[in-house]
């Protein structure tokens, strides 16, 4: 499959779809780390996260919209606005939920399963009844658009390097809260033992609903990058909860290098077989290698080596 | 709010006119529909250790358990520092002033040492482990960069004790500490119990098996028996024998 390519050829090639994989991973790793940081806390996997990232998809969108009609003096400055309004809108849904719905199935994992996948098919038809079910994309600002040429075959793309600058800071931001910050000792506290956390003076339930609507806030942060790559529409989000479930499950769960490290070799592996061959065969073959590392190391990538 | 200072010698138990620190009215708990608990009624002094003895099986881990709420109460109640906390979930509880070490220390195996012992001030506010329990417990100062699941058994008994105190409880409440730790350091844990309620002045619940360390650390022995509790004495008056005699397997 190389073989109608020069030498100088191939490494653009692969220049250019190693970055074109790196956007992908940074809304792989924001949607991961969300997925991570709730299952890693409570156990409850959410169906419906990547709902909650097209919501912040379509916060995005309207924001883009408004700043546009509205306030166009500012509109180069809209995406950061837009960002944490998505966080915010996600975040908030996601405490809202948390409440509601996730805090009575807490001792019943396989009714979160259902109660969640059933909550992202009313949030489907939620966003198909108010933003119609046409997929809609968002105006980028100037300075935003474009690319960098670094030599005469390779060019990057000014958002793609945008996308990854936002993630890295999230990422980084997540880590000090989750290892520096007294939130995140007691987060790190429930998941090891809900019951002694509650008997050393941890407001448990709090601590729950706080992690949760942090995991759905990033996820709101994922969607707003992903209106960059992609088109928004009721049922986008349907297209990144498997790949993002796989890259938890391959990265060993609660592991935070872990569900980068997997992330990376999944979306570049992805991102680099897709040039070269059709879409779903880059995706089988992905899968398949997936799948045999997890046989030979079920634990996934990363693991903490302590006495439980 | 500790202002009470206990007399060096042998604490009075309650005495008229003095309120319990914590007090205990006809408790009753249960685990679905099988009661474990049949109505305790037990109050505990200012600067009192009072040690429950049992056999496996007798409701010990349970009654520590209904205490800090992790077991639901089914009736009766429970008063710290007169305050009823029965219905409160665990760390309103602590907040209250109950701290609790529980059976098998579960210190959160991989998080610091610090890092334990500063999830216990999250209802004092304070963001700082405070100097004097590590003065208490030098070892946890000189292991704090290490993770809890790395600490010997002993080691790990201190950092519990230690997490526990860290909220600055009124009533600290051990189940069975001795458990799986070596006779050398079941002495040294007595004497530092005993300092810890000679320097703060709380009161200490202690669950045990062991009969002399009961007998080494407690002003007052109580047997449960069953949910019951079917023998009680002072620590100056104890007929070691008849304890033991409900000890026997």
């Amino acid at each position: 499959m190389f073989g109608d390519y020069s030498l100088g050829d191939l490494s653009s090639i692969f220049v250019m779809q190693g970055f074109a994989g790196l956007i992908l991973f940074s809304v792989y790793v924001l949607m991961a780390l969300g997925l991570a940081i709730i299952f890693g806390q409570m156990g409850v996997i959410n169906m419906a996260h990547g709902e909650f990232m097209i919501l912040g998809a379509y916060m995005t969108y309207l924001c883009s919209g408004f700043f546009q009609t509205q306030l166009s003096a500012l509109f180069p400055a809209y995406f950061f606005v837009a960002m944490a309004l998505a966080f915010l809108a996600s975040g908030a849904l996601g405490m809202l939920v948390e409440w509601a719905l996730i805090r009575h199935l807490y001792k019943r994992p396989l009714d979160t399963l259902l109660a969640t996948w059933g909550l992202s098919l009313i949030l489907q038809q939620a966003y198909r009844t108010i933003f119609g079910a046409r997929e809609v994309g968002v105006e980028l600002p100037s300075w935003l658009i474009g690319s960098v040429q670094v030599t005469d075959t390779i060019e990057i793309p000014i958002n793609g390097m945008f996308v990854m600058g936002v993630t890295t800071l999230i990422t980084v931001g997540v880590a000090l809260l989750m290892y520096r910050s007294r939130f995140g000792a007691q987060v790190r506290a429930v998941v090891q033992n809900r019951a002694m956390a509650g008997a050393v003076g941890i407001d448990t339930e709090r601590v729950d609903r706080l992690t949760f609507g942090l995991g759905c806030g990033i996820a709101g942060i994922a969607g707003s990058a992903f209106t960059m790559v992609g088109s928004t529409g009721p049922t986008s989000g349907q297209l990144y909860i498997v790949d993002t479930f796989l890259i938890v499950v391959f990265g060993g769960a609660a592991s935070l290098l872990g569900t980068i490290a997997s992330a990376f070799s999944i979306s570049q592996t992805q991102s680099t077989l897709e040039f070269f061959l059709s879409g779903s065969t880059a995706k089988v073959l992905t899968l398949l290698a997936v799948v045999g590392i997890l046989m030979l190391r079920p634990q996934g990538l990363f693991t903490l080596k302590v006495r439980r | 709010m500790l202002q009470t200072t206990p007399s060096p010698a042998a604490v009075p138990p309650i005495q008229a006119g003095l309120q319990p620190m914590l007090a205990i009215g006809d408790l009753h708990a249960a685990y679905g529909q099988s009661e474990v608990l049949h109505g305790l009624d037990i109050a505990v002094a200012p600067g009192e250790i009072v040690a429950v003895m049992g056999r496996n099986g007798m409701g010990k881990t349970t009654l520590m358990k209904t205490l800090m709420g992790i077991v639901p109460v089914k009736s009766g109640t429970i008063r710290v520092d007169g305050a009823a906390v029965e219905g409160l979930k665990s760390h309103q509880r602590v907040a209250k002033g109950l701290a609790y070490v529980p059976q098998g220390r579960m210190i959160f195996s991989a998080m610091t040492v610090q890092e334990n012992i500063e999830t216990g001030l999250t209802v004092t506010g304070e963001r700082r482990v405070p100097q004097d329990l590590y003065t208490m417990f030098p070892v946890l100062l000189e292991m704090k960069g290490r993770r809890g699941g790395n600490l010997s058994g002993g080691q790990q008994q201190q950092l519990a004790i230690a997490r526990a105190l860290a909220s600055r409880p009124k009533v600290l409440l051990l189940d069975e500490p001795t458990e799986g730790i070596q006779p050398s350091i079941i002495r040294e844990m007595g004497r530092t119990l005993k300092k810890i309620r000679d320097e703060r002045g709380l009161s200490i619940v202690v669950s045990e098996q062991v009969l002399s360390f009961a007998l080494d650390v407690a002003d007052r022995v109580l047997v449960i028996e069953n949910g019951v509790i079917v023998h009680e004495s002072l620590r100056a008056d104890i007929d070691e024998a008849q304890v033991a005699r409900f000890l026997s397997v």
